[in-house]
């Protein structure tokens, strides 16, 4: 899988001296979906932002597909559909009417049988006369992705693609980046939502106070960040640990009842260990269960993290 | 070059236009009929030829240039600052199009509204009043590089106009008083001094001159500094569009 954005120690900094970006560099893979987590302010927007062209770097390169997105902009925009955050459309137009000019504008001729497909693809075809004044904010938010679409871009910008959506178009919408990217077209979201993060990309990068703090395959970082908790819930209340199993650090619940053991992935191996550590000091196991950390607690404790 | 982009931009603001018709087209023709009808035919009967032109044929390229002059900068300073307003502006941003291929799609849709209604307006005004024109093409010539420089001019206020009253101060506040006082309704020769001379720093009296000399054939500057002005005045408004997309001043932070 090559790369198909390079971003080299890219930095913005606005006109009131705020540094939204402090040197980032990040490579993004052909066909990929890629998260990107941060809090609000971190510079998620102000990054897709550059790339696309909407807003001018202070330093720092980008390459898309290889091409310049200063020198080589044409090309490199081409290449590019973006969905941003606010529902900006022209409310008077007809979708048909906007989902045309878009398509013109990024320099492809008219082939109103591939709008027509799109408009079906994402339920709008019945609406295509219709203003986009009249309708719903989910419809909006269809007509907006229709239009980033328009030009068969082989990269798609989603950012906050399901704000404010509800359940059953956020699951559509999921349904539709995924199947984008069965066709190839590698998708780059930022999103508040864990949930939607760990639902669908295949590497997450978290982003704060301007700074790209990790990126990282989602599986392998659940499992080098996640961390796990083993309860044990005993036959009899346990007065005192045993000095051997100190190590451990386990904690006692519920009126010493329950024994908690947190690990992460290195020390799994650990937990045999233990159990016949407690079988040797006659402490007798009713029950036991597992739980692992939800991407949502590893993002907290990522940003929380003191840099 | 993008030709589709331009051809995108164009065809979304001409759509405009023909989707608000009645502002866009019939509104300034029955105000500027108004003119034709108060001081063409009524007042314009009880006073006397100027250069062997009857009034009411004579305030023709002046009023022309009047509605020229507002309607192109009011369409093409409207249509830059509605994506800006609405937000739609990322998308032209985004697009792989080119400074001077954004502002020929917005310049060239606004620049044709303001030449089909001038073409309009001389139509109407036949109603009311009779004239001819002594030179046809050189009428159209000035109508087109008005047209063209004033819409430069109108999307240059349109970026620069954070909202809806900086976006009508410009063409309220400056033009029109410059155009009524730049020799719509009289000659400037008319003019006491130091009126006449002063008169002479007004921009707009070099239009409606060259204008006024392609109806009739006299004006009251020479044909050629009427064009050298219009010709500075669409160089000025080139450049500074050019500086703002080469800064991306209030467009691209």
């Amino acid at each position: 899988m090559g790369t198909i954005i390079e971003i080299q120690q890219l930095s913005k900094t606005y006109a009131n001296d705020f540094r939204a970006l402090k040197g980032i560099s990040l490579s993004i893979r052909r066909g990929e979906i890629l998260a990107l987590l941060g809090p609000n302010g971190a510079g998620k927007t102000t990054l897709i932002s550059i790339v696309c062209g909407i807003v001018n770097p202070s330093g720092g390169q980008i390459r898309v597909d290889g091409f310049d997105i200063n020198r080589d902009y044409r090309a490199a925009r081409s290449k590019i559909g973006l969905v941003p955050q606010e529902l900006a459309t022209d409310s008077f137009e007809s979708v048909w009417a906007t989902v045309a000019f878009s398509r013109g504008l990024f320099g492809k001729p008219p082939d109103p049988a591939y709008l027509q497909r799109l408009l079906q693809q994402l339920s709008l075809w019945d609406k295509r006369d219709a203003r986009i004044m009249a309708l719903s904010g989910g419809m909006k938010r269809r007509v907006m992705i229709a239009k980033a679409l328009s030009h068969e871009p082989e990269i798609l910008f989603l950012d906050e693609p399901t704000a404010g959506v509800d359940v059953e178009l956020r699951q559509d919408m999921w349904a539709m980046v995924r199947e984008l990217r069965e066709r190839g077209v590698t998708i780059i979201l930022t999103t508040h939502y864990i949930e939607e993060a760990e639902e669908m990309a295949d590497r997450i990068g978290v982003i704060n106070h301007g700074e790209l703090i990790l990126v990282d395959d989602k599986a392998a970082l659940m499992t080098k960040l996640g961390r796990k908790e083993l309860r044990l819930h005993l036959q009899q209340p346990l007065a005192s640990i045993p000095e051997p199993l100190h190590p451990y650090r386990l904690q006692q619940e519920e009126d010493n009842q329950v024994l908690v053991y947190h690990f992460d992935a290195q020390q799994q191996s650990a937990i045999a260990e233990l159990l016949k550590q407690m079988a040797r000091h006659d402490i007798e196991i009713r029950d036991l269960h597992t739980r692992e950390s939800s991407l949502e607690e590893i993002f907290v404790n990522l940003v929380r993290k003191p840099r | 070059m993008n030709w589709h982009g331009i051809t995108a931009i164009y065809r979304f603001e001409m759509a405009r236009t023909w989707r608000t018709l009645m502002q866009s087209i019939a509104s300034p023709v029955l105000s500027t009929s108004l003119y034709f009808i108060v001081f063409g035919t009524a007042i314009g009967s009880r006073m006397g030829s100027i250069d062997g032109i009857s009034y009411g044929a004579f305030i023709i390229p002046g009023l022309l240039m009047l509605s020229l002059l507002s309607e192109s900068i009011s369409n093409a300073s409207f249509g830059i600052f509605f994506p800006k307003f609405s937000g739609t502006i990322y998308e032209v941003l985004s697009a792989p199009v080119s400074p001077f291929e954004i502002v020929a799609g917005y310049v060239g849709a606004a620049a044709t509204k303001s030449v089909l209604l001038g073409l309009l307006i001389l139509a109407t005004a036949r109603i009311f009043v009779d004239y001819s024109i002594v030179h046809p093409l050189w009428t159209l010539l000035f109508l087109l590089l008005t047209a063209v420089t004033f819409s430069l001019f109108g999307f240059i206020i349109g970026i620069w106009a954070e909202d809806f009253q900086q976006l009508q101060l410009i063409p309220l506040m400056v033009v029109t008083p410059l155009t009524f006082l730049g020799g719509a309704f009289y000659s400037i020769s008319m003019l006491p001094e130091p009126w006449q001379t002063l008169t002479l720093f007004n921009p707009v009296v070099y239009l409606i001159s060259g204008l006024r000399w392609a109806f009739y054939g006299f004006a009251d500057v020479n044909l050629a500094l009427s064009l050298g002005m219009t010709a500075f005045f669409l160089i000025a408004c080139l450049a500074t569009v050019s500086w703002i997309f080469k800064r991306g001043y209030r467009i691209r932070s």
